[in-house]
């Protein structure tokens, strides 16, 4: 279990990341903090030509506002996410995610970024960034570009990113007033993948009416899952058990589109699916009801 | 070797140079580079954490980083906790609950726990599990080990 | 009998090298100029090897040689049956088919190596393994354990007109006219799945032949060094002391680092002479999924006949046992399981058919329990159901079917693993039995508290499930106990560590003979330049049968120090004491000599001595019992299960264990600790997933779930003491004990806090997927 060798490039500078990603295209893989990557090549299921490894360029770790929100620079790590006074104030989803996510020695290693690029529809990071409506900032040699996580996303491993793409700062919107959120899974053990999970978010209105909803499932399909439907039943609602349940149903039975594997069949995970729905709902709408 | 790096590092303290392909893993660099055999590997997939060191005082897994990632950088491994006549309060209350039988996952448990209990010096019993459960041991269900961390958390912590 | 030394807690002298990272692993050896070993292994379980293309492995820099079957001539062999069947037994099938060095014509598992390739660094050997073509003709893989019989199932080996690796049956009494007699007869199947040892460190072989002095080192992490060496030595055409075999420390065996030969073990030797050169391989993760053995897989058919007061009138059971693709460990583990399946209880009459099948699935050896924590599950499960049919409490019907304590030592009149008829040595159930419930308060539970978790909507249950083990089985180990001119005292024993604390604990022992701190004992195991007779660690035998040999030299020592001290002291034997390294004269502290001196005085080096003098204060001696020591333990747990999500929480954990005498209480209880940890994961963790092409799916430490430290619950462990009457020590094996019981202790849990559903539960090991099948299946019935 030895990777396969490669060329490796160390570059200090976000241009110069770019110029090694023109010249070697295809060839060539970003090295974040390498988590995912480096176990693919120890198994040699991945075999890059070319590493160019973004762990030495200065002012990628910042955590900062912007507006009517937090922007993370793509090399955040996920301890220093975890440990952040502001995620955790501004984006207390993402605050209560993080511990969630992996063992603390991957967690001290990884990257937000990384993960994001990875696209794992099995990720946290993933499911919850859609749930917020997080917006990716992707550079290349032409210039740069903004794209919001529903459509960065698009498919098995995939994202909007080309070869030649570097993600390099991610922006999570502050939720509206009268919000409330929600991350529930189940994984074999806490720190395995999870069979499946789900991120609610709910906004409610001046009469506790659902003003908006959003239900992302992580390991229920090829990318993060949106349940628009489930969310359409709930818009404009007054939330209730019998609602809750309705919406848990029709993401879970109609919506979600899970797998089979040695862990789970995709029946387990929509029971599961329903499940979790039903407690991230009302969780979300305790929340939502508290204030925030 | 064609392809080959310079990696300066220092680990427990003292600098090393040496150049490597770059593809070595960080584990295989302490172990078979610098000598320094304590780390082990389990996995070489990032679950065992037997290969856990400290890279700038943060626990990781040597096995999921290559070397020239670490050029510039300290790294600490279980022969920069104690010596054999010295022991780290750790180790010596791993040694005093039996925290280890074959001892083959112990360095990596000691590394991932060091820096742990400096940030939170006194664990309930249910933190310390979380704390070690980027960790496998065979041996022992873990029990022991967290005899021996709270056994460590009331010597320094009086 | 009391002791200053043995019973203490004392601590462990190997820790201080283990914790700072000084302990010698096979993976630390270097040697200078050594060379690095990969394999090509086959990705397909059954297919005809077609061509072997090395050449473009050849060309890569760095690559010292590429090695195959053929390249083996003459040399080329299948493995020495490491076990053969008992010979004691009548009627016995057994095809004897042994797992070769490098496979030629056919594959016969995934994970059987094709080729090797040795280079200058394990990268570079990789790299090359990658670009060694093999054409392969895939074959349908034998893979279920019934089907494989059926006529014009395909075979595994084609030498043979069948799939049955072995059959034999063992009788007890007359089933069949104890189930005239009964008032109820239960029968019941059970399926019990494939799980992995997962040692924390892999295997490793380092191998070092000396052209000039014509002599081969070889680091193993093996737990039988000494078989290794003598089997080695035979194949390579060597005398035996041309060859060393050193297990210097090593990351957990529980069995499977027992094997002759595993194939790495063979070629990996073969090829440092012929290259004159060190050669190292440390086997990966993955490999070790593919090509260490693995165990547990059994079918069984059961029926139980019992009276109407719940009285076991006799158990008949027909089942059978996967052995992977090779048998080379002859019947071991099902015999086990036979021996097991009428648990602690009094069974006078046993009817058990075994059959044993060839897959194209990795070879099965045993694993910590070896086939009786199948024994104990079956019969445990049968006792659950037949008390639910009885409406008897199932507490009391264990009770009522204990064996009792004078009725030992208690013949079962079957032949076990170490082909002696399975006598139970000794025990007290009952009391131990009692204490367990009251430990984990079983009345109260069944009484108020799950009453009450039940109203707040929370699945909590019980489960309580008493075991036996048979351990401390022969044929014999041996020791060697040294006082050396420093008074410090030396001693070897062949059997190897993986993390026993035999290094305490034998010291433990001697230090009691002779009176010296535990620290002044150095204790070598596993290396055969230290001591070469003996067979290795194994069916839980350390404490037991190299406990006692290093008991006996160290008592022969202790007799030669006071013949000696008595002649210098002038003082007659009796009126000695050793203590603090001196012999001194009791009543007269000042008169005393110490035990570095008498070494030297016992070891002149001019002059003469009396004829059939020995020189030096030395004795080696060896145990060897004539049946095995019987343990006895109790697990039980209270397990919380969410039946939304599947999934479980075990909120208490309690165990009471009679192991006989304790050498290192603390070194029991950590022993049970582990194996409670793997039991667990036999109950709803690990569980090996082939597919119907014999390929196995879950070949990572992410996807075969160890129970990791959230997994586990405080365990709480309470000693009883019943010592074995037939070693000195009184000494039962505690090794495995841990694993036993649990699958069975869980199932019973799972089923009280799930009583609402009315769950069966005949299965191990279980998944929340599978749990939620079975609640699902109960639905649609209902």
């Amino acid at each position: 279990m030895k990777p396969a060798p490669f060329e490796y490039y160390a570059p200090t500078s976000v241009s110069e990341v770019l110029e090694l990603l023109n010249e070697h295209g295809y060839d060539a893989k970003i090295l974040a903090g390498g988590q995912s990557l480096i176990p693919m090549m120890n198994f040699r299921l991945v075999q890059p030509a070319v590493l160019v490894d973004i762990n030495k360029i200065p002012n990628l770790s910042y955590i900062k506002t912007h507006e009517n929100g937090i922007r993370l620079g793509a090399m955040v790590r996920h301890t220093q996410a975890e440990r952040d006074s502001l995620i955790k104030e501004r984006v207390p989803l993402l605050h209560e995610t993080m511990p969630q996510i992996a063992t603390i020695q991957i967690r001290n290693r990884g990257t937000i970024g990384g993960s994001l690029a990875h696209a794992d529809a099995s990720a946290e990071l993933v499911a919850v960034t859609t749930a917020l409506e997080a917006r990716f900032k992707i550079q290349n040699l032409e210039g740069e570009r903004w794209v919001p996580a529903s459509e960065f996303f698009v498919g098995l491993l995939m994202t909007s990113l080309e070869p030649e793409d570097m993600l390099v700062e991610i922006e999570i919107p502050d939720l509206p007033a009268r919000s409330g959120w929600s991350l529930k899974e189940v994984a074999r053990r806490p720190h395995d993948f999870a069979l499946i999970g789900v991120a609610a978010v709910l906004t409610l209105d001046k009469k506790d009416r659902c003003q908006s909803a959003k239900l992302v499932y992580l390991s229920a399909g090829d990318g993060p899952l949106v349940a628009e439907e489930a969310a359409v039943l709930l818009q404009g609602q007054k939330i209730s058990e019998d609602l809750i349940i309705a919406a848990a149903e029709k993401a879970a039975t109609e919506e979600i589109d899970p797998g089979n594997d040695i862990h789970a069949t995709a029946d387990f995970r929509r029971h599961l699916a329903n499940v979790l729905t039903r407690r991230a709902l009302a969780e979300a709408y305790q929340r939502a009801k508290g204030g925030k | 070797m064609e392809n080959t790096i310079t990696v300066s590092v220092t680990v427990n303290g003292t600098p090393y140079q040496r150049s490597v392909d770059p593809r070595t893993l960080l584990s295989d660099f302490l172990r078979n580079d610098l000598e320094l055999t304590g780390t082990h590997v389990g996995c070489e997939h990032g679950v065992c954490g037997a290969c856990t060191v400290l890279l700038d005082g943060e626990a990781v897994r040597s096995c999921l980083l290559f070397a020239p990632q670490v050029d510039g950088h300290e790294i600490i491994t279980v022969e920069g906790l104690g010596t054999l006549d010295n022991l780290h309060p750790l180790q010596e209350a791993f040694r005093e609950a039996h925290a280890l039988q074959c001892g083959f996952c112990t360095p990596g448990i000691l590394t991932t726990l060091v820096p742990y209990l400096e940030e939170n010096p006194n664990p309930t019993e249910e933190e310390i599990r979380e704390a070690i459960s980027g960790n496998l041991c065979r041996c022992t269900g873990y029990q022991h080990i967290i005899d021996a961390v709270k056994l460590a958390a009331e010597k320094t912590d009086p | 009998m009391t002791y200053k030394v043995i019973g203490k807690r004392v601590k462990r002298v190997e820790d201080p090298r283990l914790l700072t990272g000084q302990a010698l692993f096979v993976g630390d050896v270097s040697l200078p100029g050594m060379l690095y070993a990969a394999f090509f292994r086959s990705d397909y379980a059954h297919a005809k090897v077609i061509s072997i293309d090395i050449s473009q492995a050849l060309e890569i820099p760095g690559v010292v040689g590429v090695y195959t079957a053929e390249d083996m001539g003459d040399d080329w062999e299948p493995g020495p049956p490491l076990v053969s069947p008992p010979p004691t037994l009548e009627n016995v099938v057994f095809n004897s088919r042994r797992q070769v060095p490098l496979v030629k014509g056919k594959v016969k598992h995934a994970g059987e190596i094709i080729a090797v390739v040795i280079a200058e660094s394990r990268y570079i050997a990789e790299d090359a393994a990658e670009e060694i073509l093999v054409e392969f003709e895939p074959l349908p893989a034998v893979v279920d354990l019934e089907k494989c019989l059926e006529p014009g199932s395909v075979l595994v080996h084609d030498d043979l007109d069948t799939n049955l690796a072995a059959h034999l049956i063992q009788n007890k009494g007359d089933y069949e006219g104890a189930r005239k007699e009964a008032d109820l007869v239960i029968s019941r199947r059970f399926h019990l799945d494939r799980g992995a040892a997962a040692a924390l460190e892999n295997r490793g072989i380092v191998a070092d032949w000396d052209e000039k002095n014509q002599h081969l080192t070889v680091w193993d992490a093996t737990q039988s060094p000494i078989p290794i060496r003598n089997g080695l030595a035979a194949r390579l055409g060597l005398r035996t002391h041309q060859v060393r075999v050193v297990a210097p420390f090593v990351g957990g065996g529980f069995g499977p680092k027992i094997m002759m030969f595993y194939a790495e073990e063979m070629v990996l030797p073969w090829i440092s002479m012929k290259l004159g050169k060190p050669i190292k391989w440390i086997e990966d993760r993955r490999e070790n999924f593919y090509a260490t053995t693995q165990e547990r897989e059994q079918i069984h058919d059961v029926e139980m006949a019992l009276s109407k007061e719940g009285h076991i009138l006799g158990i008949k059971q027909k089942f059978i046992h996967d052995t992977g693709a090779f048998n080379p460990y002859g019947l071991t583990t099902p015999l086990n399981t036979q021996s097991h399946s009428m648990g602690g209880y009094d069974v006078q009459n046993y009817y058990s058919d075994l059959t044993v099948v060839f897959t194209n699935k990795t070879i099965v050896t045993p694993v910590r329990g070896a086939g009786r924590p199948q024994g104990i599950y079956i019969v445990e499960r049968m006792l659950d159901i037949a008390a639910r049919e009885l409406e008897l409490d199932p507490m009391e019907v264990r009770r009522l079917n204990f064996i009792p304590p004078d009725a030992f030592p208690y013949d079962h009149e079957i032949i076990d693993q170490a082909f002696a008829t399975l006598i139970f040595d000794s025990g007290n159930y009952e009391p131990a039995f009692d204490k367990a419930l009251e430990m984990l308060g079983y009345e109260d539970f069944i009484k108020n508290e799950q009453p009450r978790l039940r109203a707040e909507g929370k699945y909590v249950g019980i489960g309580i499930v008493p075991f036996v083990e048979t351990t401390g089985v022969g044929p014999y180990e041996g020791a060697r106990v040294s006082v050396e001119p420093s008074g410090k005292i030396s001693a070897a024993t062949g059997v190897g560590t993986q993390g026993q604390s035999h290094m305490t604990a034998f010291a433990q022992v001697i230090a009691e003979q002779l009176g010296v701190e535990v620290s002044d004992v150095s204790m070598v195991t596993g290396d055969t330049a230290e001591f070469h007779w003996g067979t290795g660690t194994f069916a839980s035998r350390g404490a037991v049968v190299a406990g006692n040999a290093v008991n006996a030299a160290a008592g022969d020592v202790r007799l030669k120090v006071l013949k000696l001290a008595s002649k210098i002291l002038e003082t007659p034997e009796e009126e000695l004491v050793l203590e603090d390294g001196m012999v001194r004269v009791a009543d007269k502290p000042d008169q005393s000599i110490s035990l570095g001196e008498l070494a030297l005085l016992a070891n002149p080096l001019r002059g003469a001595v009396e004829p059939g003098t020995e020189p030096g204060l030395e004795s080696t001696k060896y145990f060897g019992p004539a049946f095995g020591a019987t343990a006895f333990g109790v697990h039980g747990m209270i397990l919380e299960v969410d039946p939304e999500t599947m999934m479980i929480n075990i909120r208490k954990y309690i165990t009471v264990e009679d192991c006989g005498t304790m050498i290192n209480p603390l070194v029991v209880e950590g022993q049970i600790h582990g194996g409670v940890s793997m039991g667990i994961g036999n109950a709803y963790y690990e569980k090996l997933h082939y597919d119907e092409n014999a390929q196995l799916l879950n070949a990572s430490l992410a996807d075969y779930l160890i129970p990791g430290s959230t997994e586990m619950p405080h365990i709480e462990v309470h000693h009883a003491n019943t010592p074995a009457p037939n070693n000195e020590l009184g000494t039962k094996g505690v090794g495995e004990a841990g694993a036993i019981p649990v699958p069975a202790v869980f199932a019973q849990a799972l089923e009280n806090a799930l009583h609402d559903y009315d769950l069966e539960i005949l299965e191990t090991p279980l998944s929340p997927n599978r749990l939620y099948e079975l609640l699902q299946k109960k639905e649609d019935n209902s």
